[in-house]
């Protein structure tokens, strides 16, 4: 039987950015608001032994404990999926900040291609340059729309950054710090593009350049380039993240709890609302029913996704029929990208994870598509974000694996290889979707979340296309032999790919076809609102933290316009 | 040079009359066991890392936390080797505590698959739906250095560890090759799983027990635990760096 605690005005289900700015901005406007988070609590303070990549980057310290729940996996509709049983492709997180903790920091704004990719598709090259099996379609919102959110999310994250980049969006103020320290590799990198006539500018980074205190009055450090950002926490508070930046603002309001170590498990709903969540506390196994005015949905990509699927609410998409919306347009990233082999030895071990330089001459429609096989493209970028000795093993072609030659070529090459790599959007096709597993369940005895994905044409002509731009780049850069990346065939969920996972829960302008409207609140229940990379009708060329920054902003506006006036906010 | 090394290694079995396994590069076993014994280690590990002290390193007393029979950990100490061997560059698997290293993870968490989702029902999968057994790690360690010493029997007739460099590189890459049977999950797999282990062995922080004296780093260049480079970041001359172990933190 489960105990039914105190209503509160807002639930929010985990607490990583989402979670923590719906937090802040509904606190900060006297709402009370619970966060309901299934992992520990954790801060600054417990990375101070965090330079160890044994722990964090291979055995994943951070990141979400698979016994307990994972996805399954398959490429096909005529497979049948099994489980992730150890994590790879993607790495999911778990407790306080969520994937906001150990993420690299690069913060980007969608293009405003992006968010009408569909019409401006078809207006420059026809209907059909795509077949109808890619289910592409705007995003019910423009970049100009968005721009405010945009820019609160980098105030509140104090983004450093420069605005050299002809390609995107127009920015309405400056960045709230200056740019990173150009490196001399980075240099490398700036020169070659230049020559190359591409605009290359450093990428903006939440590893801040300079100490900075933001509008809510929060303190993020400066970053020291130790090296270990990816998968790590940040001993100096210097990487900005939901708990040193939006988790406290809402705390200092008084008017925001954490529970921790609760697992929401089911939106409850009566009739067209939702009345609050049931959940799970991880320690006792005990069953509690939160009871709420707005439940927000603000976990990963894939749980958002699941506990929809689970509680019910809304229609599950078909992809024999393309009707239904839940589950539909799951993306990922394709990343193509060249190594370079130099004679001299470099600093690689320095970095953070967000010190790089980019070129955009190759993203959204920046360039003329007209005579290629397919649309988009994606930032092209070298980081310098610190190479560690486990995991970085750099092999000129033709060396073995393992033995006397591996162990000579890649101790050698370790301070001498250099990547160019890019971050390629992902085009939904009708194929790649979420649904509910039969088989397997979770602990707490729920199905699993199911995952059927596979690379399309559009994809392997994109990584074949910019591949050969960055292996250009890597060429006049000076390499010595220059080594482009294998072109792509099916999708494998073995090795690490990204984390830039993105839909399933999708926003739009129809009903018929998204699952929430463009203030992130689902079309069949008001008081339900559903934000992160799940609301992306596709994937970008870039990193997606800064527009699931923005869009976390405009949903926390839309809770409180809801709760002041109800009703649909469109 | 193989043939000369495995000599010596034969020598040194005949003549200590205990297996192999306790010994090679062993640090503090051997060093228990005298300095005949010490000089035959070194020709095959290339120095006694637990013993060459340097800058005041503590000495450990090392042990099996998961391993019960020597031979098997025999076994793995010079599958490592031929994956990571000694050469003038520096140490290999043996000499850098890797034996050692994976020993102890197989007895903790990531021996035990403690963070992995492991229900039934078992299926073999797609090669793209990655590892479908119901075996944990430390049973398939366990089970494919049986399968190495059983390869080495039915191809050479001789303990695996009695082997010359190219036979045992011979039997490591048919599981590279995914060429021998296994039970419940295949060779490749393992032996993708070796490599990465001795990997982690040789270039994890030396508190882990492998990377001794931090030799690995030294070797690859990398300086461990720095607090920070900023004032180093935007200089064009490579740093050369003494590292630093996360472990002096507490010292």
């Amino acid at each position: 039987m489960a105990t039914t605690l105190d209503k509160v005005d807002v639930v929010t289900v985990g607490v990583g950015w989402t979670g923590g700015i719906i937090a802040a901005e509904c606190a900060k406007e006297g709402l009370k608001v619970m966060g309901l988070e299934r992992g520990k609590e954790r801060s600054t303070e417990d990375y101070s032994m965090v330079h160890d990549e044994y722990r964090y980057a291979i055995r994943y310290e951070l990141m979400q404990d698979l016994s307990k729940e994972t996805i399954t996996f398959r490429n096909s509709r005529n497979q049948k999926a099994l489980p992730m049983r150890q994590l790879g492709s993607f790495l999911l997180g778990e407790g306080l900040g969520g994937a906001g903790t150990h993420w690299n920091g690069q913060t980007w704004r969608f293009l405003p291609y992006d968010f009408e990719i569909k019409s401006m598709t078809d207006a420059k090259y026809g209907a059909n340059k795509l077949s109808a099996e890619y289910t592409l379609q705007d995003w019910g919102i423009t970049y100009d729309e968005l721009e405010p959110y945009f820019d609160k999310f980098e105030k509140t994250a104090g983004i450093s950054g420069e605005d050299k980049n002809p390609f995107w969006g127009k920015r309405s103020s400056e960045y709230p710090t200056p740019a990173m320290k150009k490196t001399p590799l980075l240099s490398k990198f700036e020169t070659a593009t230049s020559n190359l006539g591409y605009t290359p500018f450093m990428m903006p980074s939440a590893n801040l350049s300079e100490a900075y205190e933001n509008p809510d009055g929060q303190q993020i450090g400066a970053c020291q380039y130790c090296g270990f950002c990816e998968r790590f926490g940040c001993e100096y508070g210097a990487k900005t993240s939901p708990e040193i930046t939006v988790v406290p603002a809402a705390r200092e309001t008084g008017n925001y709890d954490i529970r921790f170590n609760s697992n929401v498990v089911e939106v409850m709903k009566e009739g067209d609302r939702v009345t609050g969540v049931r959940f799970i506390d991880t320690v006792t196994f005990e069953e509690f029913i939160q009871p709420a005015e707005v439940v927000v949905l603000t976990s990963y990509v894939m749980n958002n996704a699941k506990l929809l699927m689970v509680s019910e609410i809304g229609q599950m998409y078909d992809p024999e029929t393309g009707q239904g919306s839940l589950g539909k347009n799951y993306a990922y990233q394709i990343l193509p990208g060249a190594s370079g082999f130099f004679e001299d030895q470099m600093n690689v071990f320095m970095g953070a994870g967000a010190l790089g330089m980019t070129i955009d001459d190759f993203n959204g429609d920046a360039f003329d598509h007209s005579d290629l096989d397919f649309i988009h493209g994606g930032s092209i970028s070298m980081t310098q974000t610190g190479a560690r000795p486990i995991a970085t093993n750099p092999l000129p072609p033709d060396t073995p694996a393992w033995g006397a030659e591996f162990k000579k070529a890649s101790i050698e090459n370790y301070t001498r290889t250099l990547s160019v790599g890019s971050q390629g959007a992902s085009i939904p096709h009708r194929d790649n979707y979420l649904t509910l597993d039969g088989t397997y369940k979770d602990i707490y005895g729920m199905p699993l979340l199911q995952l059927t994905y596979n690379f399309t044409d559009q994809d392997r002509a994109l990584h074949k296309y910019i591949t050969e731009r960055t292996s250009e780049i890597m060429q006049e850069m000076g390499a010595k032999t220059v080594v482009g990346r294998s072109p792509i065939s099916d999708y494998d969920i073995v090795p690490y790919q990204t984390t830039h996972n993105t839909g399933g829960t999708i926003m739009g302008g129809d009903p018929a076809t998204s699952v929430v409207n463009n203030y992130l609140q689902h079309w069949d229940m008001e008081n339900l609102f559903v934000v992160g990379a799940g609301n992306f009708a596709h994937n970008g060329g870039y990193n997606p933290t800064g527009t699931v920054g923005a869009l976390a902003y405009r949903c926390a506006e839309g809770i409180i316009k809801y709760s002041k006036d109800g009703g649909s906010l469109v | 040079m193989a043939e000369k090394k495995n000599v010596s290694r034969r020598d040194f079995l005949k003549t200590s009359g205990i297996a192999a396994g306790a010994l090679v590069g062993g640090g503090i076993i051997g060093g228990v066991i005298g300095a005949n014994t010490r000089q035959d280690t070194a020709s095959t590990s290339g120095g006694e890392a637990g013993h060459s002290g340097g800058g005041g390193t503590t000495e450990a007393v090392r042990g099996l936390q998961f391993f019960k029979n020597q031979q098997e950990f025999a076994v793995l100490q010079q599958a490592t080797e031929r994956i990571f061997p000694e050469d003038d560059l520096g140490p290999g698997a043996i000499g850098l505590g890797v034996p050692f290293f994976i020993d102890h993870q197989l007895a903790g968490s990531y021996g035990e698959n403690s963070k992995e989702y492991m229900q039934a029902p078992f299926e073999e999968g797609e090669a793209t739906q990655g590892y479908q057994s119901r075996l944990k790690r430390n049973e398939l360690f366990r089970q494919g250095l049986q399968k190495m010493q059983q390869e080495a029997q039915s191809r050479f007739e001789a303990n695996f560890v009695d082997l010359e460099g190219e036979q045992m590189d011979e039997i490591l890459t048919a599981f590279q090759d995914d060429e021998v049977d296994m039970q419940g999950a295949n060779a490749q797999f393992f032996f993708r799983l070796l490599r990465q282990a001795t990997l982690n062995g040789a270039y994890a922080d030396p508190i882990y027990g492998g990377n001794q004296n931090m030799e690995a780093w030294r070797m690859k260049g990398f300086p461990g635990h720095q607090a920070a480079y900023i004032n180093d970041i935007e200089s064009e001359d490579f740093a050369e760096i003494e590292p630093h172990s996360v472990g002096d933190m507490l010292s």
